[in-house]
């Protein structure tokens, strides 16, 4: 989208109104003591301040805004949205800022005919689609007695996976999925190795000893789950949980799982996903859980 | 955000430097204490925020601030003087800085910043003034678009580049602004009285030493312009104040008496002379005009003897048009009561002198005879003319007509009219300036202190009051070119006034003139001088209602050309040709529902737009190869430029 004429508003900054207030004492004064050069300096002031305006506008107007991607995220974590801002024209754009309501605006510069990708962050606060919605780009640039802002909406939105249930829980017993024979075991026996951490990684798992070594976290993994194929289903959970708390158990066991290595499938009420492993797979169950029950 | 962190140490350091900056010029003036207490403040500021220490709290600035207030209290008695204002406002600013943390505090510094620059145009108002104050202002300007730099700290040169540009473009604004806003005769409210002492000029008194004392400045009195040609340095008496009573060492003015009707009225023996005079401030009523006064400026008295008195002090440089005959034939009538002034001397005074001239009374008693005898007395005798004449002792005529024999002009006009009423001739002593240069690049004659000067009136029944000067018998140089060729080369004389070195004259002249044409045109800009101009350039009679519709559309105009200037570089940077014609073929599909992505190259775009518009792809491909080989392959043919166009132009109109 791009910032015409007509999106960009501007008003005096609680500065600029001070810098007035200035303005007007120091002609009251040049005008008591007849200062000629009062005058002067008064109405180059003024004159600062007036074109300032202009400077202020002309660093919004005309950029143009599109939406980048956003990066799926947990129920209570932080969506991360990026927005391409361009500029096509010769001039620098500095201290621009994009600010949703009730948080802290991001600032960044955008140099000639150039694009910049800023990404700012919202609190995902319930599983599903998350909408960014309005928001504000604006800049008090160059002098902070303007504030020129212009309101945008951009098709922003971002997957929001229901939170993993947190504590203990322990994964649905597996199915030899093969004639091979019995399933080689939970996954809780033989120390593996050491991966890093996603999100979702139960707590007991992380390896705490080694994250104060680095600055990593780190999550211990178990072997010997490699064969076991196993079924998540929406109806194995009990009914007391409610429709989120049993999504939220799922996304748990999907994340067990696959973080086990598991073969896993996932079954929830009108959606089958096949048993499968990798992480195209994992995303796509957890989308399925993110919208479940929501229209499309 | 740490409130430590708020300011970056560079942005701290070039707030500070303004606020020094602007402080500078007062800390010259303030009382001590005042100048070290900024200075500390200022280093102090910079401490803590270089090594990121804290700020001290608020209990210890409030009795900083109250201390402050009481120490101004102390030193000025008051605290509602111009003077005692800036010097808190100095004060405050520098307390401020010590509690500057968010952004709200810097924009209060940043404004007391541009507020405290004004306030010194109380004091000076030069050109090399004009110039240090707009430095100052580029220097704020710039602190504050490096305080706007959030992202990474500024790029001096485009800190200073912003705001230079910034300052361009408002100087339109400012000149209209300047000549087209309504100008009020100030004062608003009653002006603070302030002391003007240190302003140098003649006075109501004149003893021996006070005008050689006033040759040593080279202050400007006044300067004056004529109208047609110029009268010779000769006739330039400028009248000052007159003297009439006498102690035996000082001359002092009566308290000012209006002319009457008959006093002023004289014969004019010559042409007239128009001129206007714009006076320096002295502190004093009088207004130096050419003897005798015609024509009064409007407003002005005149007095009995012809001195001509503004109505208020003058403090503020004042310009006058008037005109004067300097060969005339005035005061045929005398009061008995001036008659007895004009021959008044104290019982004791000057035993020697009264001899001598009762001696030539004696001789003759025809008071033409008698000057002419005392002229003659001053030229036959080796009198000197100096700027450095020895202290007297005894009686202050005695010992320098007798014992000395040195003097400047204070004891020629003295010991002259002594003289004259001793030998029964009624005199008088008139103080002003004599002569003054003429500037040759402006034309207009400039009058220093230096050029002050004392002769003396008699009064001859039958002719008036005549003026005679003792100091052109003995030194004819001193009237005819001026004091410089007069006086012993030894003389401690202004170094401007030498005459030798042609170099600096020449300088000088340049300096001068911008002075007089800074001084006419930007300081005594009155609303009778905007009246004037406007007129000039075919305003006249404008009211105010006027002046603000023709100050909203010029500052409007000048607005819309810098927005103007300013659309014209949204667009891209110019294209190269082919790239022109790329656009131009993308532009054309676009009108065919196929946009290109920023981020698709001309082979992607191409790609696609061929699926979408199956008809057109086979020209489609052809121009993105053309384009690709044109734009980033190594040859540049016309024929190939040549060929992309008859391509676009062939997909537009399919």
């Amino acid at each position: 989208m791009r910032l015409t004429q007509r999106r960009v508003y501007i008003l005096p900054t609680r500065a600029g109104l001070l810098f007035a207030l200035s303005l007007v004492l120091m002609l009251i004064g040049s005008i008591n003591y007849s200062l000629s050069l009062g005058y002067a300096l008064t109405f180059l002031l003024a004159g600062v301040g007036v074109v300032s305006m202009l400077h202020t506008w002309r660093n919004l107007a005309h950029l143009s805004l599109r939406p980048g991607k956003a990066d799926p995220t947990f129920a209570g974590e932080r969506a991360r949205f990026h927005i391409a801002v361009e500029n096509a024209g010769r001039l620098p754009r500095t201290s621009l800022a994009i600010e949703w309501p009730g948080q802290a605006p991001v600032h960044f510069d955008v140099p000639p005919a150039s694009q910049r990708t800023v990404e700012v962050s919202l609190l995902a606060g319930k599983r599903g689609l998350l909408r960014a919605g309005r928001f504000r780009i604006f800049t008090v640039f160059p002098l902070g007695l303007f504030y020129a802002w212009a309101n945008v909406e951009l098709d922003l939105s971002c997957v929001v996976y229901p939170q993993p249930e947190q504590g203990r829980v322990a994964l649905p017993a597996a199915q030899a999925s093969t004639g091979e024979g019995a399933a080689a075991g939970s996954g809780e026996d033989d120390f593996a190795g050491l991966r890093t951490y996603y999100p979702g990684d139960a707590p007991n798992r992380i390896a705490w000893k080694a994250a104060a070594r680095s600055e990593l976290l780190l999550t211990k993994q178990f072997s010997g789950a490699a064969a076991a194929e196993l079924w998540l289903e929406y109806a194995q959970i009990p009914d007391r949980l409610g429709v989120e708390g049993r999504l939220s158990r799922l996304a748990r066991w999907v994340l067990d799982a696959s973080m086990a290595g598991m073969r896993y499938g996932l079954r929830v009420p009108s959606l089958e996903i096949g048993p499968a492993i990798g992480q195209a797979h994992r995303t796509r169950c957890l989308e399925a859980l993110a919208l479940y029950g929501i229209a499309p | 955000m740490n409130e430590r962190d708020a300011l970056r140490v560079r942005d701290l350091a070039w707030l500070l430097l303004s606020v020094a900056v602007v402080i500078a010029p007062h800390a010259l003036r303030v009382p001590v204490w005042i100048a070290v207490f900024c200075a500390i403040a200022l280093v102090l500021r910079f401490e803590t925020g270089w090594r990121k220490k804290n700020l001290p709290g608020r209990w210890l600035l409030t009795m900083a601030a109250l201390a402050c207030v009481a120490g101004v209290l102390l030193s000025y008695r008051t605290l509602l003087g111009r003077d005692s204002g800036v010097a808190l406002l100095i004060l405050m600013a520098s307390l401020k800085l010590l509690e500057m943390r968010r952004s709200r505090d810097i924009a209060v510094v940043v404004s007391l910043a541009y507020f405290i620059s004004i306030t010194n145009f109380f004091y000076t108002q030069t050109i090399a003034t004009a110039f240090y104050t707009f430095g100052a202002v580029w220097l704020i300007t710039a602190t504050m678009v490096g305080l706007q730099h959030r992202v990474q700290a500024a790029d001096v040169r485009r800190m200073i580049r912003v705001s230079g540009v910034m300052l361009w473009q408002a100087i339109p604004v400012m000149l209209i602004l300047f000549v087209l806003f309504p100008r009020v005769q100030g004062p608003l409210w009653g002006l603070p009285q302030t002391q003007y002492s240190g302003k140098s000029g003649l006075s109501e008194t004149m003893s021996p030493g006070s005008l050689s004392e006033l040759s040593l400045s080279d202050e400007v009195a006044f300067r004056a312009q004529f109208e047609g040609s110029r009268p010779s340095v000769k006739q330039l008496y400028w009248r000052g104040p007159v003297m009439w009573s006498y102690d035996g060492r000082t001359w002092r003015t009566e308290p000012p008496r209006a002319a009457a009707t008959g006093d002023a009225r004289y014969e004019a023996l010559g042409p007239e002379l128009r001129y206007s005079v714009t006076l320096e401030p002295h502190d004093q009523r009088w207004l130096f005009l050419l003897d005798m006064p015609a024509k009064l400026p409007p407003g002005s008295l005149l007095t009995a003897d012809l001195q001509v008195l503004n109505p208020r002090l003058i403090r503020n440089r004042l310009r006058y048009e008037a005109t004067s005959v300097t060969a005339y034939r005035y005061g045929a009538q005398i009061s008995q009561s001036d008659l007895r002034r004009a021959l008044a001397l104290p019982p004791d005074a000057a035993p020697r002198a009264r001899g001598l001239a009762r001696d030539w009374a004696m001789e003759s008693s025809d008071p033409r005879r008698i000057v002419a005898r005392a002229l003659d007395y001053f030229r036959s005798q080796p009198y000197v003319y100096t700027l450095a004449p020895p202290p007297i002792e005894g009686d202050a005529t005695d010992g320098f007509l007798f014992e000395t024999r040195r003097g400047f002009c204070e004891h020629y006009a003295s010991s002259f009219v002594v003289l004259m009423r001793a030998a029964g001739v009624p005199a008088r002593v008139v103080t002003g300036y004599l002569g003054g240069e003429f500037n040759p690049l402006d034309g207009y004659l400039v009058v220093r202190q230096s050029d002050a000067h004392a002769w003396a009136e008699v009064w001859i029944a039958g002719e008036g009051w005549v003026r005679v000067d003792p100091t052109g018998v003995v030194s004819p140089q001193r009237v005819e070119t001026g004091l410089a060729a007069a006086v012993p080369a030894t003389d401690p004389l202004p170094l401007l006034r030498r005459t030798s070195a042609a170099w600096l004259r020449e300088l000088r002249y340049t300096f001068d003139a911008m002075t007089n044409a800074w001084n006419q045109w930007v300081l005594a800009y009155t609303p009778e001088r905007q009246r004037n101009f406007l007129g000039s350039i075919g305003l006249s009679n404008v009211d105010w209602q006027d002046m603000v519709i023709a100050l909203f559309v010029a500052t409007g105009a000048v607005l819309l050309v810098v927005a103007l200037a300013m659309l014209r570089r949204f667009a891209a940077p110019p294209a190269d040709p082919a790239q022109r014609i790329w656009l131009r073929f993308c532009d054309a599909l676009a009108a065919r529902g196929v946009t290109r992505r920023l981020h698709e190259g001309p082979r992607d775009f191409a790609l696609r737009s061929g699926t979408q518009l199956p008809r057109l792809r086979a020209r489609i491909e052809r121009v993105a190869k053309l384009y690709v080989r044109l734009r980033y392959g190594a040859e540049r043919s016309a024929a190939l430029a040549a060929e992309l166009k008859r391509e676009v132009e062939a997909v537009r109109t399919a």
